[in-house]
């Protein structure tokens, strides 16, 4: 019954070509672009063969970006900041739900999704005051406090659901065999559940790199805290934007998790997905 | 000991003080300030003071022409782009679905737009949209569609319908993700069955696959219908809501007010909007949630 004849084949073979062109058309062009000179990139109507292909923009981009360097080490040190807090926030909350049955344990649960739901720019007002009293503006904390609090009720969710794979009956026997809840965490728990921390760190990380611009852009106006998209989005307001380093250095700036994900999302994706379609 | 273990109270007491350090933190950094808003929109609120001004934040905001323009905007570009994400997820998703060479690595290559941070996929896409050197200006001259260079960011309806597509662009793979996931639980049996009885590849599509997958259906579409409505880096990055207020949504339109012009207190009016519909959506998801899982625990 999977059979397919060739014109079917065909069909769903060009659709899916005409699907992944939307997809990919823009990663494609950024990279294209990159490869080539300038001159070539400003000739109007587009053209779409250049034959002295290079790398040198990736050279240079250090050179017209000056702090590209400094940006790409904020996205990394942001993201994993990020991502620490919100797992030792996650971990002692996520295990409570995956174990313990409490009153509102539901409705608590229902009431983190809920939160996932509330862009940051509904709070962007009373956050800016609280960190303007508190002298936190402009630097890394600014970015780093209010990107924990969205990362949160996902990872709850999902690492959640890693602690429950983990059989009870394991940490009863261990409990009647006079162990602390202590030793149980330590010998137990925490090998058991390394990957789904793994995981969950991992995605933490990626959320936390891909949401800094929102948080960013309202409270940091230094360029030394700068993560890349902010630092890239000043140069956009140039006149004459080098548009082969702009899409060198945008790239660049988006490598580090692409590999992330690609290495991961089998894991990632099950475990998002898995709420939704399995539940 | 294992009575121990099993006991109630204490289980609770354990478990509300595992919880409290995450459920303080989001107290602090997310429910403070949405009750802080609140209370700031019936303020003047700015950066020299407060003084309470009652409803006038709202009279004014509601009399506005403007606003109600932004309203009417904002549910228009909502809808488009849901649609469209939708529909081409849904496509894209039997597309990957059909058993055929390449299918894992296509299933990859689908989410890149997903997981970039979506500002710098923006700046990308600035270049695309670019009206005298950018490839889709280009393939418009060239095959004749467009007689000269055209800016599509700096007209009104063009950047209307580029920030809808770039939008949808950054929503579609993440549906797509999702209808997969979905059809491939769907039990192998069904469409043995009704392969079996004779059933063509496009009733089994409408008969089985799609009846099947229509929670996820459901569900998605009010999830994209939030992260839409929520969608602020597109539009920044791309048009800052212009050209003269075109693609000004809801929340492009709350973070001028409040940071743009520092008038606290107006923003906060238009924040709390956002905030009433956010929670009728997430009331409507959340309560669509409840019943497709007392549904399935009761099968």
């Amino acid at each position: 019954m999977n059979k397919y004849n060739p014109l079917e084949k065909i069909l769903i073979y060009f659709g899916i070509f005409v699907f992944m062109t939307f997809i990919l058309l823009p990663f494609v062009e950024m990279f294209y672009a990159s490869l080539r000179p300038l001159d070539h990139l400003f000739r109007s109507p587009y053209q779409f063969y250049s034959d002295d292909l290079s790398f040198w923009a990736y050279q240079e981009m250090w050179n017209t970006v000056p702090m590209l360097g400094r940006y790409i080490f904020n996205s990394f040190f942001l993201a994993s900041c990020v991502a620490i807090l919100t797992l030792i926030f996650v971990i002692p909350a996520a295990y409570a739900y995956a174990r313990f049955k409490f009153p509102a344990k539901n409705t608590s649960l229902y009431l983190l999704l809920a939160i996932n739901m509330f862009s940051g720019a509904v709070i962007l007002i009373p956050l800016y005051k609280l960190l303007r009293t508190l002298g936190l503006l402009n630097s890394y904390q600014s970015m780093i406090i209010p990107g924990v609090a969205f990362l949160i009720p996902t990872s709850i969710w999902l690492l959640k659901s890693y602690f429950e794979k983990i059989p009870i009956d394991l940490e009863e026997a261990a409990f009647v065999d006079g162990a602390s809840r202590v030793q149980i965490l330590r010998h137990i728990i925490a090998p058991l559940s390394t990957p789904g921390l793994v995981v969950v760190g991992i995605y933490a990380f990626i959320g936390a790199y891909a949401q800094q611009f929102l948080f960013a852009i309202t409270f940091n106006q230094k360029k030394e805290y700068m993560p890349i998209p902010t630092g890239l989005y000043e140069f956009i307001g140039y006149q004459s934007v080098k548009w082969n380093e702009m899409m060198a250095a945008a790239l660049v700036g988006m490598l580090p998790v692409l590999l992330l994900f690609i290495f991961l999302q089998k894991y990632i994706v099950e475990g998002l997905t898995a709420g939704a379609v399995k539940n | 000991m294992n009575q121990k273990l099993k006991s109630y109270t204490a289980q609770t007491y354990i478990a509300y003080a595992l919880i409290a350090p995450a459920a303080l933190y989001i107290i602090l950094i997310v429910a403070w300030p949405l009750l802080e808003t609140i209370r700031l929109s019936f303020t003047n609120s700015s950066l020299a003071g407060e003084d309470y001004v009652g409803l006038e934040n709202y009279q004014k905001m509601f009399s506005s022409k403007k606003f109600n323009g932004i309203v009417t905007r904002t549910f228009v570009w909502m809808f488009f782009s849901v649609s469209l994400k939708l529909i081409i997820g849904l496509i894209g998703a039997v597309l990957l679905n059909a058993n055929l060479k390449g299918r894992s690595i296509f299933r990859v290559l689908v989410m890149p737009p997903w997981v970039v941070p979506i500002a710098i996929g923006m700046l990308g896409w600035l270049w695309l949209y670019n009206g005298y050197f950018g490839i889709i200006a280009g393939v418009g001259m060239r095959t004749g569609i467009l007689d000269g260079p055209f800016g599509f960011l700096a007209y009104k309806q063009s950047a209307f319908i580029s920030t809808i597509i770039a939008d949808v662009w950054v929503g579609t793979p993440m549906v797509t993700v999702f209808f997969l996931a979905a059809m491939q639980g769907v039990p192998r049996d069904l469409y043995e069955a009704a392969y079996c009885d004779g059933a063509s590849r496009w009733d089994r599509f409408f008969k089985i696959t799609l009846p099947q997958i229509t929670p996820v259906i459901i569900t998605m579409s009010l999830l994209s219908a939030i992260w839409t409505f929520n969608s602020f880096e597109i539009i920044w990055i791309l048009t800052e809501g212009g050209p003269r207020g075109s693609t000004t949504t809801l929340i492009i339109d709350t973070y001028k007010q409040a940071l743009g012009n520092y008038k606290f207190g107006r923003g906060a009016a238009r924040a709390v909007v956002v905030m009433i519909l956010l929670m009728l959506f997430a009331g409507f998801y959340l309560a669509l949630l409840a019943r497709i899982n007392k549904k399935i625990s009761h099968e």
